[in-house]
């Protein structure tokens, strides 16, 4: 293997159930019904996903939903959006343990 | 963006053998198979609903994905004699419907005579119209008031909403001609309640991805338009890009076929297959030879009857009823999740 990550790897995502095939088929399930169309969208929830996995930085996920994405008709504006909701939670979310850097700063200074 | 056709290119896709002998080369899944699995093959007709004329590759846009491989370059268009044996064979053909396509079908000088004479024979008739045509010409601009006279349903490719991706698949400034034609066409009332005039748009994917599903594009795209632009229109199709012509030259190039094709074929549908359209259309060349599709008639995959039957000139009903259609590869664009037709999904 040369590389950790093989883009080929994303179609056998399914052969996780060879090793346990009740978990796989009761993850793929959930993972059906979560993309259904339901109070929010199928292409709301693609864009949910294409920011998350931004967030988690999977590029298994990146590939399949910029794909996914762009099937459900978003365009280049909508899913940079989505990708800068990502960073800014991600980056927010940083920042804002700044507070409780602040804190402890505060209580061991005189 | 290139504005010459991959014919005057002399590109090697543009010999339709070459295509053909480019999609069958492959080790993927044979779409025959797919039909024998579901006792589909060969496919076989059903009633005669859509005959499909194509009346001419000249176009005044070079669109990236187009598999007619039109442009302003390409001369071959149908000549009155020839539309005048389309009349003829759609009296005694039994269609209920009369689908003029090209190119711009607007730019053959005998188009309006066609449609008037259709029109007698009281026909449903359908144009596609590519909208731009409407505002290249001032000779073009009355178009709109001309369909309305004849009833003519229109049918319109519009990718998106926004510009850029209209502009990259169809020549930069399409977008903003294109809103400008379809208000031209709301103004003399098409989809305006109780006028009774359609115009239907056609989305297709820009890029090797699969359309998603008709009904969320059709109310995304009357929000958009209505709110951005004020237009109206009445259904959305939304069609998937068959891997021939331009698109097949784009997906080789961009090192997307394999992808695309495996795209294709895992997400075949048996109901699609069912129903595509060649089982109830006809597909006329320019110059007069009848094919099962305007698929088949771009790779050049003549209708499957005696070889002089085979012409607009010797048509015969009866052995075309009972034809084999002729498939290959490239069908799986039509078979592809809810399916993909001139009228959008199948299934
Ligand atoms: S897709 Fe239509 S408008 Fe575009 S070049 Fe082809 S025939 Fe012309
Ligand atoms: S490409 Fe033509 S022949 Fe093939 S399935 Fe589609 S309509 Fe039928």
């Amino acid at each position: 293997m040369k590389t950790y990550y093989n883009p080929e790897d994303l179609k056998k995502f399914g052969n996780i159930s060879e090793f346990e095939p009740n978990l796989a088929k009761k993850f793929f399930d959930y993972y059906g019904e979560v993309f259904k169309e339901g109070a929010l969208t199928a292409r709301e929830k693609s864009l949910i996903a294409l920011a998350v996995a931004h967030a988690v930085q999977c590029p298994y996920c990146i590939d399949a939903y910029t794909s996914d994405t762009m099937e459900k008709g978003c365009d280049e504006q909508q899913i940079m959006e989505a990708v800068h909701v990502a960073s800014a939670i991600k980056g927010g979310a940083t920042l804002v343990h700044g507070v409780q850097m602040m804190n402890k700063y505060k209580e061991l200074s005189m | 963006m290139n504005t010459k056709s991959l014919l005057s290119q002399k590109h090697q896709l543009s010999s339709t053998k070459s295509q053909v002998d480019f999609l069958e080369d492959s080790t993927l899944t044979k779409f025959s198979e797919k039909l024998i699995q579901q006792n589909l093959f060969p496919l076989t007709p059903i009633p005669l609903e859509v005959f499909q004329v194509n009346i001419g590759k000249m176009c005044n846009q070079v669109c990236k994905h187009c598999h007619v491989d039109a442009g302003p370059d390409r001369k071959e268009i149908m000549t009155r004699e020839t539309m005048q044996l389309c009349i003829d064979a759609i009296k005694v053909s039994g269609a209920t419907t009369v689908d003029l396509t090209g190119g711009a079908p607007e730019m053959n000088p005998d188009f309006r005579w066609f449609v008037e004479e259709l029109s007698i024979l009281g026909k449903k008739i359908i144009v596609r119209c590519n909208l731009t045509i409407i505002v290249a010409n001032k000779k073009y601009n009355d178009l709109p008031e001309f369909f309305k006279k004849h009833k003519v349903e229109i049918v319109s490719s519009l990718p998106y909403f926004t510009a850029s991706k209209t502009d990259s698949q169809r020549g930069d400034g399409v977008f903003e001609k294109s809103i400008q034609a379809l208000g031209m066409l709301n103004s003399v009332g098409y989809s305006k309640k109780e006028s009774g005039l359609i115009l239907n748009l056609v989305y297709n994917p820009s890029g090797a991805f699969l359309p998603s599903d008709q009904s969320s594009l059709e109310k995304e795209f009357k929000l958009k338009l209505k709110s951005l632009y004020d237009i109206d229109f009445n259904n959305l199709f939304a069609i998937t890009n068959l891997p021939i012509s331009r698109f097949l030259e784009f997906l080789v190039n961009s090192g997307n076929y394999d992808n695309y094709m495996e795209k294709l074929i895992n997400a075949y549908n048996p109901i699609a297959a069912e129903n595509v359209m060649c089982r109830n259309t006809l597909s006329i060349s320019w110059n007069g030879f009848i094919y099962d599709c305007d698929f088949n008639q771009m790779l050049e995959m003549k209708i499957d009857v005696e070889e002089k039957r085979q012409h607009i000139s010797n048509f015969e009903i009866n052995g075309i009823n009972q034809r084999r259609i002729k498939t290959n590869q490239h069908c799986f664009g039509c078979t592809a999740g809810s399916g993909s037709s001139c009228s959008g999904n199948v299934a």
